[in-house]
């Protein structure tokens, strides 16, 4: 059975359409990914599965009693609200401390417990609010961009990460992302999204599509070239962005 | 025990402190300083409608509040910024309260008391009404504290863990508008926004969770009004801003300590 079953689905925001006729499936285990220019409705498409956006026709429906984890696209934190790594892991529920160094083992950053939030590199803050979306041992995990700010070698460590999750946890992931030729390698599934599904498929499918080249431009098909990145060979990235907690 | 007037003041302004350290917290966090401004003001167009109706002070500031804090929330993001919004609403409120309370002809008002609060004339029922109110507000935030926090945090990350947060923003509401209701006697309108925000402000640089600022803030209000009270009985100034002048003394040290500290460092 299906996670979410997106049908039809309509958004807009006042006058202005941002989404028309949109359907999609998620299935267990698969990544997909969202590409599309800005404005093209990914953020919306992502926020009316969490329920935070109503949809002016056609309906979401989830999974019954599906866990989901999110993490959101920018999460500003203001600077008179004190808040540490462990009070924001624990935030809505209470949360076991095991299961608290669980998900941070998880995401990557085992140290951080007592660190405040504030004092978080970039890398390592993304990182905290993936912990934060794996607390609930979720079916499906959304991410929104979750490597904005981050530099090359820290979004594609972070990444890779998340293909750990998947194969460890089992989980869907449905993501959205600018940086397509990291994220293409990493996916099942690419659905190109322009205020409709342009084209989706499997990531070769779409970066031959005419609508996808229509849209990011075959002049930069070098810069975006597509790879399927090889999982053998042997890069350790595990050592970045460990420093700035202290 | 309570035969004191002096007794009776020290546990309304300690009862008005405690309920309003925590929803100080959150209008700091949320920065709905002046959002929390604007629905004081608004209560003394209550005070005038309950003198005009001979109906109990509190009621009347307390659904005025209410109603203020309500439209402002409807009216939020419809064409005007937020504090466009709140200074309109805000100060016509205060306006209206002030000419409507000049109609009362037949009685006669002294308009200082709730303008800026009257804690020596408090009487046991107003503690009791309080301490009363003062409770529900810390039962309401602690009830919902953790929604509440994460609906603070983010929008989304709250709607993801099944959290609404226009719900969330109601119950701040409520508690916003009964707290103001409670302290108009004590501190009055014009000082009510003072005791939610100086004492959780000064409390920041001490605190290293969200739990521990709104306790330390509790523990400033309740100190700036056990000594304002004192200083005001024996320098003969008024009871509520000798009060808020504590909290705002203890607010310079503890900043000025912190800076310190942290340029040490």
């Amino acid at each position: 059975m299906s996670l979410v079953c997106v049908d039809d689905l309509s958004i807009s925001y006042g006058a202005k359409a941002v989404l028309s006729h949109v359907s999609l499936r998620i299935e267990p285990g698969e990544i997909v990914t969202i590409v599309g220019p800005n404005g093209s409705g990914k953020t919306s498409l992502l926020r009316s599965i969490i329920g935070a956006v109503k949809p002016a026709r056609g309906r979401v429906t989830r999974g019954s009693n599906l866990r989901l984890g999110y993490v959101p696209q920018r999460l500003h934190i203001d600077p008179t609200l004190p808040m540490t790594v462990a009070r924001f892991l624990a935030l809505p529920g209470g949360v076991a401390r095991t299961i608290i160094d669980g998900a941070l083992a998880q995401a990557g950053v085992p140290n951080l417990l007592n660190a405040q939030m504030s004092r978080l590199s970039g890398g390592q803050f993304q990182r905290v609010l993936l912990a934060r979306a794996l607390i609930g041992k979720p079916q499906l995990l959304l991410l929104d961009e979750a490597t904005q700010g981050l530099d090359q070698p820290g979004s594609a460590a972070f990444y890779r990460q998340i293909e750990t999750v998947r194969r460890d946890t089992g989980c869907a992931v449905l993501m959205i992302s600018h940086e397509l030729h990291v994220v293409m390698s990493a996916s099942d599934r690419v659905i190109c999204l322009n205020g409709h599904v342009c084209c989706e498929g499997t990531p070769e499918v779409v970066a031959s599509a005419p609508e996808y080249r229509a849209l990011f431009g075959s002049g930069t098909m070098g810069a975006l070239a597509l790879y399927r990145h090889d999982h053998d060979h042997g890069h350790d990235h595990h050592h970045d962005h460990t420093e700035a907690a202290e | 025990m309570l035969d004191d007037f002096m007794m009776r003041a020290t546990l309304a302004g300690i009862g008005v402190a405690l309920a309003a350290a925590p929803l100080g917290c959150f209008v700091v966090w949320r920065r709905m300083a002046y959002f929390g401004d604007a629905t004081a003001h608004a209560a003394i167009l209550g005070v005038a409608l309950s003198l005009a109706l001979s109906i109990s002070v509190f009621a009347g500031a307390l659904v005025i509040a209410l109603l203020m804090a309500l439209t402002v929330n409807l009216l939020t993001g419809r064409g005007y910024a937020m504090d466009t919004l709140l200074g309109v609403l805000a100060h016509s409120a205060l306006a209206f309260g002030l000419v409507a309370v000049s109609f009362l002809s037949g009685i006669r008002i002294d308009l200082m008391a709730y303008l800026f609060g009257d804690i020596l004339a408090v009487s046991r029922l107003d503690l009791t009404v309080i301490w009363s109110g003062a409770a529900l507000v810390v039962a309401l935030i602690g009830w919902r504290w953790s929604a509440l926090l994460t609906a603070t945090l983010n929008e989304d990350l709250a709607y993801a863990s099944g959290i609404d947060p226009k719900r969330e923003q109601l119950v701040l509401t409520l508690a916003l508008a009964i707290t103001v209701a409670v302290a108009i006697k004590v501190v009055g309108v014009l000082l009510i926004a003072a005791m939610l925000i100086i004492p959780a402000a000064a409390a920041r640089p001490l605190s290293r969770t969200p739990e521990s600022m709104a306790l330390v803030a509790a523990g400033i209000g309740s100190v700036s009004a056990l000594v304002g009270l004192r200083a005001a009985y024996i320098f003969d100034t008024p009871a509520g801003p000798s009060i808020v002048c504590v909290a705002a003394l203890i607010f310079a040290a503890l900043s000025i300590a912190g800076s310190v500290r942290t340029s040490t460092q």
